[in-house]
This record gives structure tokens, sequence and C-alpha cells, in this order.
């Protein structure tokens, strides 16, 4: 033992008790903070549950509202409504997602490649009434009324950024040795990328299309001014009369796009309004319905991504 | 364990001289303005297996991906000097890139089998080529499978995925896949290097048995295995500048037991690298 070990032995007893101290007081710290920022998700979920669960029934699934002061009744309106503008929405956002996160992840370095980083970015952090708001203006205005496929516009402008991300994200995943693999076999770079890189990606893409849609679906802001909301909104007995009227299946389809539709959230914020304790009732029986669906979303896909990412890295 | 190699080396290398299936004149590769490699000249024999060793960030693979322009696809690169393949310039503008990548197949230093079915990797290749009826697909996948020695093992699972096999399995599914195509020249860049001792072993035969028809070119970081395996070795090693040159090229006997270069000869025995 030389002069400097013993100097080190006497300190290392010195502050041996103290950092045992410090360290026990810190642990109980994180550990009760920790728990602390998990209690308002749970609070949530399980008041919802309590207070939803009271009102929720077969009925409530499968009929429009009633008029206020007749018992029973249901949201099928906005259950549809949600369906018809996250299906409008899909339909505008993921495709050209899919081929800017292409773009994006093939050529990172090009102006093209990171101003649309860069704006795919600020796209995301754009609050959601503004694109409810540029929406209004761009399609309610000149159509001079309210329909789901202004809602749809507004939510796939929202999905966008999401879906590109996330696309982008899982096709940098995939191996470059595949793509050098299939041009070394003499492929050009468009087949590469169609039947090798994308469906090396495919159940990422799938995982960024669904958080894109639980995002979208859970939304109310945008859709103030775009959809409106429309509690006699009745699909079925829409096909029903375009049928027994011999339209043909656009026809249809224009008529139901051109309609104010309800969604699940809109329908939430207005009942949750109504002096009418039964309308208030069923609004935290929606808020459980919008609950699981978007948990359920959510839960699927970061699943499916953290197996993916597992895989690919295994 | 040297002289061992090298009595190896001896018995299999007959000495017999083939035709030259790619001769590299003068070669040299820039990435942007930095110099990869410097003035390369190599002739490579036909049906023979030429190994090219030295250490690590020499220029192995630059030269490598050279023979069937896989350099171009790193936007920065361009090359002086000419690589012909049966006489014919393989850069020279006339030339179609598919028609180099077809007739150079290449097989990668991790297996790296497509997310597809054994079938499906195989049959990438001629799909891309137009073969499309089932019965010349079904009998060119399965000559690709035996060539590669596979076939035994996957034929009752041939609709599985490429990825389920094992490493070496893999291996031999990405030698299949490059055979498809029919090459003349198939490149190995370190095919052994993340396999375990006894994939390694039946790659190595699988070489053995391929020069019949193919010329074979493999990098490699693994002395014995050049020495075991190839006909002919080019040894590479940087300057000054950091540019890979090839500061040797001979039968692999001569490589490994009288090479006339002092730095070949630390390198072969171990003294460095």
């Amino acid at each position: 033992m030389n002069q400097f070990s013993v100097m080190l032995a006497q300190g290392h007893q010195r502050r041996r008790s103290s950092r045992r101290t410090v360290n026990a007081v810190m642990l109980a710290l994180t550990g009760l903070l920790t728990l602390l920022a998990l209690i308002p998700l749970f609070w949530i979920i399980g008041y919802v549950f309590y207070r939803g669960g009271k009102a929720i029934n077969l009925d409530f699934f499968i009929h429009t509202p009633t008029p206020l002061g007749v018992p029973g009744g249901g949201v099928l309106h906005a259950i549809e409504g949600t369906l018809i503008i996250s299906l409008i929405s899909s339909i505008l956002a993921i495709p050209p997602g899919i081929l800017a996160a292409f773009y994006a992840a093939r050529h990172p370095n090009t102006p093209l490649g990171v101003a649309l980083r860069f704006s795919t970015d600020m796209l995301s952090g754009v609050p959601s009434i503004v694109v409810g708001l540029f929406v209004y203006a761009l399609i309610v205005v000149p159509q001079k009324h309210f329909s789901a496929l202004a809602g749809g516009v507004a939510l796939a402008i929202l999905m966008l950024p999401i879906i590109t991300r996330t696309t982008e994200e899982m096709l940098k995943l995939v191996p470059g040795t595949l793509r050098e693999a299939s041009l070394g076999l003499g492929a050009p770079e468009w087949k590469t990328s169609l039947s090798v890189v994308f469906p090396a990606a495919l159940d990422g893409i799938i995982t960024g299309f669904l958080l894109g849609i639980a995002r979208a679906a859970g939304e109310t802001a945008p859709l103030l001014f775009t959809a409106l909301g429309n509690e006699r909104f009745d699909l079925g007995r829409m096909i029903q009369s375009g049928v027994q009227s011999h339209q043909s299946i656009f026809q249809v389809i224009g008529r139901i796009l051109n309609q104010p539709v309800d969604s699940l959230p809109l329908t939430l914020y207005k009942y949750a309004q109504q002096p009418y304790p039964e309308r208030v009732e069923q609004s935290w029986a929606v808020a459980l319905v919008l609950l699981i669906l978007v948990l359920l979303v959510n839960i699927i896909a970061r699943l499916w991504i953290e197996l993916r990412a597992r895989r690919l890295r295994g | 364990m040297n002289s061992n190699i090298a009595i190896q080396t001896v018995e299999k290398t007959t000495a017999e001289v083939r035709g030259m299936k790619v001769e590299v004149k003068d070669l040299s590769v820039f990435y942007g303005k930095f110099q990869a490699l410097a003035e390369i000249n190599v002739d490579i024999r036909e049906q023979m297996i030429t190994a090219i060793i030295g250490p690590s960030g020499c220029g192995k693979s630059t030269l490598l991906r050279s023979f069937n322009r896989m350099n171009d696809l790193t936007p920065s690169a361009h090359i002086q000097g000419k690589i012909t393949l049966d006489s014919e310039d393989i850069y020279a503008p006339g030339m179609d890139v598919v028609d180099v990548r077809r007739r150079v197949g290449m097989v990668f230093q991790r297996p790296n089998p497509f997310p597809k079915s054994i079938y499906d990797n195989v049959a990438y290749g001629p799909r891309l080529y137009g073969v499309r009826r089932h019965s010349d697909l079904d009998a060119l996948v399965e000559h690709s499978l035996k060539q590669a020695a596979l076939w035994e093992e996957v034929k009752d699972k041939l609709h599985q995925s490429g990825m389920s096999l094992s490493g070496g399995q893999q291996q031999r599914l990405c030698i299949a896949r490059a055979l498809a195509v029919q090459p003349e020249v198939v490149l190995m860049d370190e095919p052994a290097s993340a396999l375990d001792p006894i994939s390694t072993l039946r790659i190595e035969e699988l070489m053995q048995e391929l020069k019949k028809d193919y010329t074979i070119i493999i990098v490699t970081h693994n002395m014995q295995q050049a020495a075991r395996v190839s006909d002919y070795t080019a040894m590479m090693m940087i300057d000054e500048q950091r540019a890979g040159r090839m500061i040797e090229y001979d039968q692999t006997n001569i490589i490994f037991t009288r090479p006339k270069d002092k730095r070949t000869e630390d390198y072969v025995t171990g003294r460095f690298g």
C-alpha cells in the first residue's frame, strides 16, 4: 500500500455512509415521481370506465340518437361519421405520405429531402385548430357548406406528417445490403423499392397508418368548422334511398361526402355541454368508446413497432 | 502451420493457365476527391478462384464492387482506367449496367435473403429477366438450389420464408439467388465471415464445386481461407495517400510460400494486419 492508496481508502470510508443515504433518497424520489406521472393516465382511464360503463349498452352502438326525453338511442351516426372521415383522410394521406417517405429515405441530404423532413416536422407541430381553420377557408367557404369531405381533408393534413415520418423511419431500418442484393441482380431502382424494400418495411408502415388514424380519430378541433356535426346523419338510410331511386354508387358516395357528419369526439364535445343529465351520461359513454378505440390502436401499433425493431436488430 | 497451408495449396494449384475472364487496367476509383484505389492492374482467370487479401480499409471491397459496377450506386464515385469482361469494357458508354450485373453476380458479407419465400428469393432474378412460365421457374429454382448445395435441406419447404433458415443456409440461399440469373463471374465479399466454422467449410467446399462453371473472385480477411480455396491471390495495401494499391498478384502457393514483396510476406505470416 502506497500513500495514495491509503489516502483513497480513508476518503472512501468517510464518504461511504453519506453516499448510501443520498442514493436511497434519490431512488425513493424518482420512484415516487414516476408513480405520480402515472396517476393521471390511470385516473382518466379508471374514471371514464366508471362513468361511461353505466350508460353503455348494445343500443348505444346500433341506434341513431333519439329525441331528448325519449329513452334509448345511441351514437351510431357518430361511429359512422368517424369511420367515414377516417377513411377519407386515410385515402388522401397514405399515398403521398408513403411516396414522400420513400424519397426522404433514399435522398435524405438533397435540398428537397431536407425541406421535406423540415416541413413534416413543422406540420406535425401546427395546432390542429389552425388546420381546421385552413380547410374551412379552403373548402367550406367556397362550397358554402360543411361536409364530411372537408373533415377528411383536415384530418388528412394532420395524419400526413405522422405517416411520412414513421414510414421513413421504417424504410431506413431495412438493411442497405437488401437493396444492394436486388440491384446487384440487375433490378432497377423502382423495382427494388417496390418488391424488396417496401415488403420488408410493410408491417412498420402499417403501424404508421394506425398511429396516424388513432391521432386523427381522436381530434375534435379541426372538425368544428369542417365536418361540423350532424345528429340526423344516417348512413343506412342514405344508401337505402340511393338504391331505391336507382342512383349510381358514385352519386351515393358524393351525397355522403357532401353532408356534414358527426364524429365521436364531436359528439362528446356537444353532449357534454348540454344541460340534460341523459346527454351528459351518454357523453361519458362516448368518451369510453373513443378511449378504448384509440388506446387499442395505439397499443397494437406500438407493440408492432417494438417487435419489428427487435427482429430487424436481432 | 504455414508449411501445411503451403502444401495444400501446391497440391491444389496445378498452375494450369486458363483464359482471362476479367482484366483490370490502371483502375483508379475516387469517392469525390478521395482516391480509394490507385492504378490497379490484375487479370482474373476463367474458372479459377481469385482471392483478394489485405488489411482492413485497403480497398478490397471497393475493387470487388467495381467488377459489377456496384460503385455506381455511390453518387460521388467515379473511375479511371478500364475493366473488361471477355474483352468488353464494362464501363463503356454503350454498356448496359443491368447486363453487367447479370453476368457478374454478387454474394455479400452477411446473408441477406429477401423477406420472401425461399422459392421467390431464387426466382427473383429470373423473373426480372422475364422468365414467367411456372415450369421454367420451378426447374431453374431447383437447379440453382442444387448448385448451391441447399436443395436437399429446403425442397420440402420452398414456400417458407428465406429468413427462417440458419445463417449458413441463408448464405447458400443467397448464392443460389445469385446463380439463378446464370452469371459468368461470382463476386463474394467475405462470404463466410458471419458464419460458424462448419457453415464456413460448407461454403468453401461449395466454391470448389462452383469454380467448374464460374469464375469466382473472393474478398477475405481470413488468410487460411484464401490459402485453402483460391488459385490466385491478390495482395492489397494502402499507400501514404490512403489509396489502395495492389502490391502483389500471383498464384496462391507462391504468395503464401515465396512472396516477392516483403509486405506480403509479413502479412501472410501474420506479422501484422
